[in-house]
């Protein structure tokens, strides 16, 4: 078995479930013949044929709602956006449509679907392909918001999410769609959704961050190790609903935690989870919960995108404000 | 200075359907479907929507119902919509629907349920593949688009039946970036879909010439490369020839229409709404020598087949079927609280099971305060 990337990883799950269930449909813009923009789709249109394999016209809302209704009809559409930036004309498909058409109708139609997007920052790209704006959509009810960090989450997270009755928003991190490579069996095999995964263990301070946050964060856990402070790593992988569960228990442990992303701070993700575990773990603390993020500021265009995204400098800072506290 | 010379590439017309004018006379000969039998059964059910519309606006007017948007005469395009469709056939309706979703068999007591604030009138006991009504406007459009997609796809690779999805949306939807995308995808995928739009010139406050400079709505479709065709919204059987010919059309491979049904809203555009602000009074007098109604009941007169006994009778009868439904409306139960958990997700995350429990234990299911 060859390694393989996360962005192949995305290709290899697409096509299973292409192969194995004929309700499933995959389509976007220049997703066919071409593979799509960054090659998820490579391959899949000249398999399965322009039937099940389509290119869209240019119209982001659009792909959101013919979704809707391929999915309330029995189908399994997985609708690719070319870019998280030109995502937002659907915000009114998906928040009053996808995320509630369930439970308008009381269980009588649904919505079993995927919306596919490469996002996040660190690429170079031109304007608007860098944001990650994820808090934007775990705020909206009915929905699932699943962000994997390795070839191996991408596949079995993907085969989830397509597998899943709800609509779900997979956000692709597209810094390492290419970053790594893991040798990822074509079995089948979904990861569980709802749960997040420890992806170190450490007994010093708990670490919380998604997608490509994920690579400095481990960095700065390793570099940590050198000077003997274990860091525990969890990734919740689904956004929404969270696993709160898993960090909690983590702090029984550690009773400190620093939480990274790379989206804007303010009424971000981490937000939420500091929240909750405000509520739920207030007497395990021996710290405040302190953030690494990007900034409350627009996502600077790529000269300055590095000085935006949280590195590793910036997370270990983090973590010594809160091991050294009360400083 | 010299005029450069320019070629004709592209020309379109627009065509005109009407059977009945508006003193009920026929304009042409009627279609074959137009036997007596379905002219007083698509008469009924007109008088039936005027009814449901016309007690629920008065229901809403005593703190019984939520606001409600009435179809008062447009009550010949959800009738001749819906009675054109078979019953496996998918709608998507927008929420100016009263005469369509009778016809689709949703019940009097839903649809008073969907505007008494109440989910599970959504439920459409006897349209079950239909989409909810669509308040969010022309976005029903696209999941028509992709309903139809559906039903080609499960008719290609999986040998089911062939179906149409049809779909419905006023004249302010047209300006939306929903109804270009939809008509223009159902044009390049060919799609087994109709749309129908209720030309009643009024979106809200907003007349037609404030809403497009097009002199028609169907020809909106010609940019999307689609066939279109206006229709008198009047006319019961023009609406009914029209969109019966373009489902059937869909139905065996040719493709999607654009449907224009020219009408005129007679009421506030919702119980919210005061139209005398806006709509000018002679204009709304005009509008009402044309309604639908009146113009069919003055055909089955001249046909010998209406009278004034035989209207006091069928009065009598919808009465008592609203009386019925009116009640089985008030028993209607209000659901549990944690009703607005059930139907989330097919099964409900472990985040949420704590808010669940909240309202589960701090407002019992049946506490309506």
């Amino acid at each position: 078995m060859t390694a393989i990337t996360m962005v192949e990883a995305v290709t290899q799950a697409l096509a299973h479930e292409l192969r194995e269930d004929n309700r499933v449909v995959v389509f976007g813009q220049d997703i066919g013949v071409n593979g799509g923009v960054f090659r998820a789709t490579d391959g899949l249109q000249a398999e399965f044929g322009s039937g099940r394999v389509m290119d869209t016209p240019l119209a982001e809302n659009m792909i959101a709602g013919i979704a809707i209704g391929m999915a309330a009809q029995g189908l399994r559409p997985v609708a690719e956006f070319q870019f998280m930036g030109f995502i937002y004309p659907v915000i009114d498909q998906v928040l009053n449509h996808a995320g509630r058409l369930r439970n308008r109708t009381r269980g009588r139609l649904s919505c079993p679907l995927v919306y596919r997007a490469p996002y996040g920052g660190g690429i170079h790209a031109p304007e608007h392909h860098s944001e990650s704006t994820e808090a934007l959509f775990t705020h909206m009810p009915g929905l699932r918001v699943v962000v994997p960090s390795s070839p191996a989450r991408a596949y079995g997270l993907l085969l989830a999410a397509i597998r899943d009755p709800d609509p779900v928003l997979f956000l692709e991190p597209k810094r390492i769609y290419r970053a790594a490579r893991q040798e990822v069996p074509d079995n089948g095999e979904a990861l569980p959704l709802d749960q997040a995964f420890r992806l170190r263990e450490g007994s010093d301070i708990t670490l919380v961050a998604w997608g490509a946050a994920l690579k400095e964060t481990l960095a700065a856990a390793e570099a940590l190790s050198a000077e003997g402070v274990e860091a525990e790593v969890i990734d919740p992988a689904t956004l929404k609903p969270l696993d709160i569960h898993t960090i909690i228990d983590s702090l029984e442990k550690t009773r400190r935690c620093v939480v990274v992303h790379e989206a804007a701070r303010f009424g971000g993700l981490g937000a939420e989870i500091i929240a909750q575990v405000n509520e739920y773990a207030f007497d395990l603390l021996d710290a405040p919960v302190y953030r690494v993020t990007g900034y409350d500021t627009v996502m600077p265009y790529y000269r300055l995108e590095n000085h935006y995204l949280p590195d590793v400098d910036r997370i270990l800072a983090g973590i010594r404000r809160t091991l050294e506290y009360p400083a | 200075m010299h005029k450069p010379r320019l070629h004709l590439v592209a020309s379109f017309d627009i065509a005109h359907l009407r059977y009945l004018d508006e003193q009920g006379h026929a304009t042409q000969a009627l279609p074959d479907f137009a036997t007596p039998d379905t002219l007083l059964s698509l008469y009924r059910q007109m008088a039936l929507a005027r009814l449901v519309d016309d007690r629920a606006v008065k229901l809403q007017r005593t703190g019984q119902l939520g606001t409600y948007p009435s179809s008062l005469g447009q009550e010949a395009i959800g009738v001749g919509t819906g009675n054109a469709l078979r019953k496996d056939d998918v709608y998507c309706p927008y929420y100016r629907e009263t005469g369509a979703l009778l016809e689709r068999g949703v019940s009097i007591a839903e649809i008073l349920a969907i505007w008494g604030g109440d989910e599970r009138g959504q439920c459409f006991t006897h349209a079950a593949a239909d989409f909810p009504l669509c308040v969010p406007i022309a976005t029903q459009l696209l999941h028509a688009a992709g309903v139809a997609f559906a039903l080609a796809y499960q008719q290609r690779e999986m040998g089911a039946k062939a179906r149409v999805a049809v779909t419905s949306a006023g004249d302010g939807a047209t300006s939306k970036g929903d109804f270009y995308e939809a008509i223009n995808l159902a044009g390049v995928w060919k799609l087994p879909v109709v749309f129908v739009i209720n030309n009643n010139q009024w979106a809200i406050s907003v007349p037609l010439k404030a809403q497009t400079a097009a002199c028609t709505i169907a020809q909106k479709a010609v940019a999307a490369g689609i066939n279109c065709l206006q229709v008198d919204g009047n006319d019961v059987v023009a609406v009914r020839a029209a969109v019966a010919d373009a489902v059937e059309r869909a139905r065996t491979g040719g493709g999607p229409m654009l449907i224009e049904a020219v009408s005129y809203r007679l009421s506030d555009h919702t119980t919210a709404d005061d139209a005398s602000r806006y709509c000018p009074r002679e204009e709304l007098e005009q509008a009402r020598t044309r309604e639908p109604l009146r113009r069919l009941r003055l055909y089955l007169e001249h046909a010998g087949l209406w009278d004034d006994g035989r209207e006091e009778e069928l009065q009598r009868e919808l009465a008592e079927i609203m009386e019925r439904e009116l009640h089985a409306y008030r028993e209607w139960e209000t659901d549990a609280p944690t009703a607005m958990f059930d139907h989330l997700y097919a099964r409900l995350p472990e985040a949420l099971l704590e808010q669940y429990d909240e309202v589960a234990t701090v407002r019992p299911a049946g506490d309506e305060a």
